[in-house]
């Protein structure tokens, strides 16, 4: 049967592993390869890195860069940001990535998704919201959260699986940072919303919240950040609990070498 | 003599070529069909959909260059991914497309069959062996491997059928017919047990 995964992921900003608090606040936590290594060989399920200046520095991905990541990554790789145009998609999968996933800039060119789904398979896309509650709505929020965009979260994820989205990560910006849980409720409104896997991000804390965001917010997969980076909460035990639930997972028994 | 990835334009190569090489293989990116004739193992590898597969495998010289080397040379070929179902004789992702015939069956649509499932079949799931392999060497019944994909092959000789995968009902994840292999999942991001796979494969 199909395991769920749980998925660890790491920003990036000016080359280093940042994390903050809704989507403010960066504060720096080390360098990149370390942890991948590290998470390589814990064999997580995979791995999602977003660059999360590149969009409003209007930079190109660092493709020599990500070309040292998947040397030393031999699980799922994803990587986000400042994703642009289908050249650069070309080369970030040259460079050894497995997904790409794209999020601004799918609000000022929507044909984007549907022309690398149509090159590279369905498979190929991670479409990421990143939404916050505004007037009771959940709305979408563009450029790391800073530019509001007219769409409903629930409404923009049918539209992106309509494109050629292969899988949704929802964030919720309000709970970002914060390990006070996941948000159920946006989770919920855009995984009944579309057939295709939603991964749920932005949130989580302890183990029970991934648990939640699968039962309640009916997610495909969870993933988290701080809550790996500053607690001593790891992926390998967050299955062991989750496997302890009836939930299907794998690797619940790997020790790192 | 060296393991000859296909260049077609539609791979994750980089990641392919890392595993090769991890796996103790002489890992060479071909982009020039003219090339194959040095391989002593060839991969197939692949993402996107068939027909641009197909389309991409004939604009660029490759179909000749394959049927010469894996079908009639008999060089060992693993095909991963899209690269699997190319070995199809014919698929329908993005319109009928014939593919290289290296294997009897057609590639089709996953569906639906069971709640819960949604499509693409993204992440973990296992295999469960039907045939013994020299692939499997080593590893069990019930190991997970990573599947990314929304088509699958539908073999019609059930004897070419090394294991199955449980979604959408079930489907073969590994095929296996005289010097031709192949895999739904991909091995070279399914550490540990992927890459006993690729080094199986490379000492075949």
């Amino acid at each position: 049967m199909l395991k769920v995964r749980v998925i660890p992921t790491i920003l990036l900003k000016n080359e280093c592993v940042v994390k903050g608090v809704g989507f403010d606040s960066w504060r720096r936590i080390g360098t990149i390869l370390p942890a991948i290594k590290v998470y390589t060989a814990r064999q997580v399920d995979e791995l999602i890195i977003v660059d999360i200046t590149a969009t409003n520095d209007n930079r190109d991905p660092d493709y020599d860069e990500i070309e040292n990541f998947s040397r030393e990554c031999f699980v799922p790789l994803t990587i986000g940001g400042g994703i642009k145009n289908i050249g650069q998609v070309k080369k970030i999968l040259r460079a050894g990535a497995d997904k790409v996933c794209v999020n601004s800039a799918a609000y000022e060119t929507p044909e984007l998704i549907t022309e690398i789904a149509s090159s590279f398979g369905v498979q190929c896309v991670v479409a990421s919201i990143d939404a916050k509650k505004v007037g009771g709505v959940y709305k979408c929020f563009s450029n790391c959260a800073k530019t509001e965009t007219p769409y409903e979260a629930a409404e923009w994820a049918k539209k992106l699986e309509q494109l050629g989205a292969g899988e949704i990560l929802i964030t919720s910006i309000e709970r970002d940072g914060t390990m006070s849980g996941y948000d159920h409720e946006l989770i919920r409104c855009v995984s009944q919303n579309v057939k295709i896997p939603v991964i749920a991000s932005g949130g989580a804390g302890c183990y029970e919240d991934m648990l939640r965001a699968l039962s309640e917010g009916g997610a495909s997969a969870v993933a988290a950040a701080s809550m790996f980076h500053f607690t001593q909460n790891t992926p390998v035990e967050a299955k062991k609990y989750l496997s302890e639930k009836g939930v299907s997972v794998r690797n619940v028994n790997v020790r790192l070498r | 003599m060296s393991v000859m990835i296909i260049d077609y334009g539609m791979s994750n190569l980089g990641s392919i070529k890392r595993a090769v090489e991890e796996c103790g293989g002489d890992a060479v990116i071909a982009d020039d069909p003219r090339e194959l004739k040095k391989a002593s193992k060839i991969i197939l590898p692949g993402v996107g959909s068939y027909a641009d597969g197909m389309s991409n495998l004939r604009k660029y010289g490759w179909v000749e260059a394959i049927n010469e080397e894996a079908g009639m040379n008999k060089v060992p070929l693993l095909g991963i991914c899209l690269g699997m179902q190319l070995l199809s004789e014919r698929g329908c992702e993005g319109g009928d497309s014939i593919g290289l015939g290296l294997i009897k069956g057609e590639v089709k649509k996953l569906a639906v069959k069971n709640p819960g499932e949604r499509l693409p079949h993204v992440g973990w799931n296992e295999i469960s062996i039907a045939a013994p392999s020299v692939l499997l060497d080593g590893i069990a019944d019930g190991s997970d491997f990573y599947f990314v994909h929304s088509y699958y092959f539908d073999a019609a000789d059930a004897a070419d059928v090394v294991a199955y995968t449980p979604y959408c009902g079930r489907f073969p994840s590994i095929l296996a017919h005289e010097n031709i292999y192949a895999t739904q999942f991909h091995p070279e991001k399914s550490s540990p047990d992927g890459f006993k796979l690729l080094k199986n494969f490379l000492n075949i």
